[in-house]
């Protein structure tokens, strides 16, 4: 299989690429240690870290960041972030869609199924539209490349999807490390997300809210791996981060404990996934959450992003329907591709995929991180009937995909540059408009030959440049 | 703020004091054990700066026998041991981890870095460490934390927490030393004299690394009256009872000032009733009523404050 570098066209260095290849070449040869060293000493002393606790070894480990940025011409991006936007907005009008009336399954686009026995659909929110009825405000989208003009849809993350810290931390430490690279470069910047953000929250006040909405950050704890992202974001949005301790319901109204008493909350970005938010409503062991905040939230008293349910937006069976809620809701055509998938409980595909699998790519519907797959072409014969036989045993948790000739970027490794596999999540923001920043994080798997690009399977990150007109 | 906020702030501060304090009766043991070992008297002096730190029990049980490296692993390193620099130190570095939205970034680095490089000394085999460098290498970071809150931290309510951390902390650490050797500054008419009794005094300025600005403040001999004075009442000692409560005033008044009359002010009104009480004290007085009677009306109180200030404003008024 033939890979797309993104750096070269032919055997030519592409335009965008041009200073970085230069800048390489003259690199002196110790240069480039020290700078990686100096990288993680930042990264470390900053404390981005991602915690892992309950492994043993250290607990705060770092994600490896490669130096060497991805490249995105102008007109590249701007037809990413058409795409983006478009299927932000599908997919939003089709949580609006499935807690109301549920066009799309009356008129037969999409199996009723599917939508009312998915685990993520929340029976608790049918008929409440939250503010400006949007109901999941920072969609991650994970593309991948496979050819110049080629962009393929992995999957959309509509609940809480996580790595934007890295975004913003990987440009500050490239100015910080590189500053002559962003002078000769002109580089689109990202450092507006958090303010962004922070608007999109507050278009999303509840009615009842009539002053400048209080907006906090609702995140499990200090032990969560993404602790540091939370944080980090509610410092730079300059508003509070709580932890369920923190909020209280009383009346109508959400409060939470500050030194001076009580304080109304209206927005709650939350990093907490659905079962965990009101011991009342949902998981009755969780401790994480606030008892009574989805009786406030139905009543209008508090926004949640994402709202409650959206999550059902996002799952791997609804996926292969995101192309056909674009048309549905939008009347227009997909500007995205979604990569061909296989359904394994549908008769014909389970039987194409049977006698396919090391060719092809097959996924858990709910699993996420890399984990609980198969990558065929990578995998050895027992690996493979291993797998086989736990599809047999439950068909229909699994979906097959081809695998994708993922495109490559340089990136250093021991011997120099090399080309690795990289894909790449930008976030989109929805609230009273639709905006994403020009960027995202690019995932590189550092592991030569593998297509696995999450940092739990030796993924590491890289700075993504847009460069401007 | 949030209540949570608040609490940990407070908690970063009194831990920060607290590893500097146990850094500190590190270094002070080392220089006893530099001393010919006359009499098992030395054990003593060991036995009481733990009995300071309020773990020579835990000590008794966990290592029994009494030595320099017994000493140097339960003071500085053991995580059982939580007034040990280490547990101290993780606990400040892991209550600003969890306000670091609170936090300049400057002062994260710094408590980050303090925490890191103790984790590398933790690493490192313990015959190449010396407690001297130790006791620098603690004290130096959390010089260098504390420099970077006042440099670089607004002053707001956030602020007055920590430093009503440190305050209190402060406070009560050095009125936990003088309890321990309360005995020694008792004028007693068979030491007179006899170097022991200067010696001792020495023991107890250096533990508060004061016994330079003793000289400075003093000059002339070190007599029992004025090391009390000193520590007690001298508004220009750091470290001095009075000092220490004073800033825990300051701060819970900037805290009243700028919380206005919806918040109650419990502990404010507490803390100025003791200091006024300090304020109204010669060391004549406290002598004829007694060091130790009075330590432990002072160390109660301090408590009580303590107590108030979770009360006023750190249960989030609910």
């Amino acid at each position: 299989m033939t890979y797309y570098n993104e750096m070269y066209e032919g055997s030519q260095v592409r335009d965008p690429y041009a200073r970085l290849s230069q800048w390489v070449e003259t690199m002196p040869a110790d240069f480039r240690q020290m700078k990686q060293a100096e990288a993680e000493a930042l990264f470390r002393r900053i404390g981005i870290t991602f915690a892992v606790y309950g492994e043993g070894g250290d607990p705060d480990r770092l994600i490896p960041f490669d130096m060497m940025p991805r490249v995105f011409e102008q007109a590249e991006w701007r037809k990413l972030e058409r795409g983006i936007k478009q299927r932000a907005r599908a997919l939003n009008a089709f949580l609006r869609d499935v807690y109301g009336r549920a066009e799309i399954v009356r008129a037969g686009r999409i199996p009723a199924r599917l939508v009312y026995q998915n685990e993520a659909y929340e029976k608790a929110v049918v008929g409440v539209v939250p503010p400006r009825g949007v109901y999941s405000h920072i969609i991650g989208i994970d593309l991948v490349r496979t050819a110049k003009d080629q962009f393929y849809v992995l999957e959309d993350n509509c609940r809480t999807p996580s790595g934007v810290s890295y975004m913003l931390e990987n440009r500050e430490i490239m100015m910080r490390m590189f500053p002559g690279l962003f002078r000769g470069n002109r580089i689109e910047p990202v450092d507006q997300y958090p303010d962004l953000l922070r608007r999109t929250l507050e278009s999303v006040a509840p009615a009842k809210c009539h002053d400048r909405p209080t907006c906090v950050v609702l995140t499990p704890g200090h032990f969560n791996s993404a602790y540091y992202e939370h944080s980090f974001l509610a410092n730079l949005m300059g508003v509070e981060l709580v932890e369920g301790q923190d909020l209280f319901v009383d009346g109508e109204f959400v409060y939470m404990r500050t030194t001076q008493g009580p304080k109304r909350v209206d927005v709650i970005y939350r990093r907490i996934d659905d079962p965990f938010l009101d011991p009342l409503c949902f998981r009755p062991d969780s401790m994480l959450g606030v008892p009574g905040l989805m009786d406030v939230y139905r009543s209008g008293g508090v926004s949640i992003c994402s709202a409650p349910g959206a999550g059902v937006a996002d799952d791997k069976a609804i996926y292969t329907f995101v192309p056909e809620m674009v048309r549905f809701y939008l009347g227009e055509e997909p500007l995205l591709q979604n990569v061909q998938t296989w359904t394994l409980w549908k008769d014909d595909d389970y039987k194409y995929v049977m006698e396919n699998l090391a060719d092809l790519v097959v996924k858990e519907v709910h699993g996420s991180g890399g984990y609980g797959m198969l990558v065929g072409p990578k995998s050895t014969k027992d690996e493979i009937e291993a797998f086989r036989a736990k599809i047999q045993a439950d068909p229909g948790n699994y979906i097959a995909q081809p695998t994708l000739a993922l495109s490559t970027c340089p990136t250093f490794v021991a011997e120099g540059l090399a080309p690795r596999h990289v894909d790449l999540r930008p976030y989109c923001l929805c609230g009273d408009r639709i905006e994403l920043v020009p960027g995202g994080l690019t995932r590189v798997a550092l592991r030569e030959g593998s297509l696995v690009v999450n940092s739990s399977q030796g993924g590491g990150v890289k700075d993504t440049w847009v460069l401007s007109e | 703020m949030l209540s949570r906020t608040a609490a940990n702030l407070f908690w970063m501060g009194r831990h920060l004091e607290r590893a500097d304090t146990a850094a500190r009766l590190l270094d002070v043991g080392q220089r006893i054990t530099l001393l010919p070992n006359t009499a098992s008297g030395y054990q003593n002096e060991w036995n009481s700066l733990l009995q300071a730190s309020g773990s020579a029990d835990l000590f008794a049980q966990k290592y029994g026998e009494i030595s320099q490296e017994n000493i140097e692993e339960f003071i500085f390193f053991d995580r059982e041991n939580p007034s040990s620099v280490m547990s101290c130190i993780e606990k400040a570095r892991e209550a600003g981890r969890i306000v670091r939205t609170a936090l300049t970034s400057q002062v994260w680095d710094a408590l980050n870095m303090a925490y890191q490089d103790l984790r590398q000394l933790e690493r490192t085999p313990r015959d190449k460490l010396d407690t001297a460098s130790l006791t620098d290498v603690t004290t130096s970071h959390t010089s260098t934390v504390r420099g970077a809150i006042n440099a670089t931290q607004l002053r707001n309510d956030g602020w007055h927490f920590m430093n009503l951390g440190y305050g209190l902390e402060r406070a009560d650490a050095t009125a936990r030393l003088l309890d321990v050797k309360y005995y020694v500054l008792l004028p007693r008419i068979e030491f007179v004299g006899s170097g022991l009794d200067t010696y001792q005094w020495q023991v107890i300025l250096r533990a508060l690394s004061a016994h330079r600005s003793y000289h400075w403040a003093y000059g002339g001999d070190i007599t029992a009256g004025r090391v009390a004075d000193f520590l007690i009442l001298n508004g220009e000692s750091p470290r001095s009872l009075i000092t220490a409560l004073y800033e825990a005033v300051w701060n819970l008044e900037g805290i009243a000032k700028r919380y206005g009359d919806t918040v109650p002010t419990n502990a404010r009104d507490k803390a100025r009733e003791v200091l006024g009480r300090l304020q109204a004290h010669d060391i004549d007085m406290i002598f004829d009523e007694g060091l130790h009677e009075f330590l432990t009306w002072f160390i109660g109180e301090i408590g009580t404050i303590s107590t108030l200030v979770h009360e006023d404003y750190l249960l989030g008024g609910s």
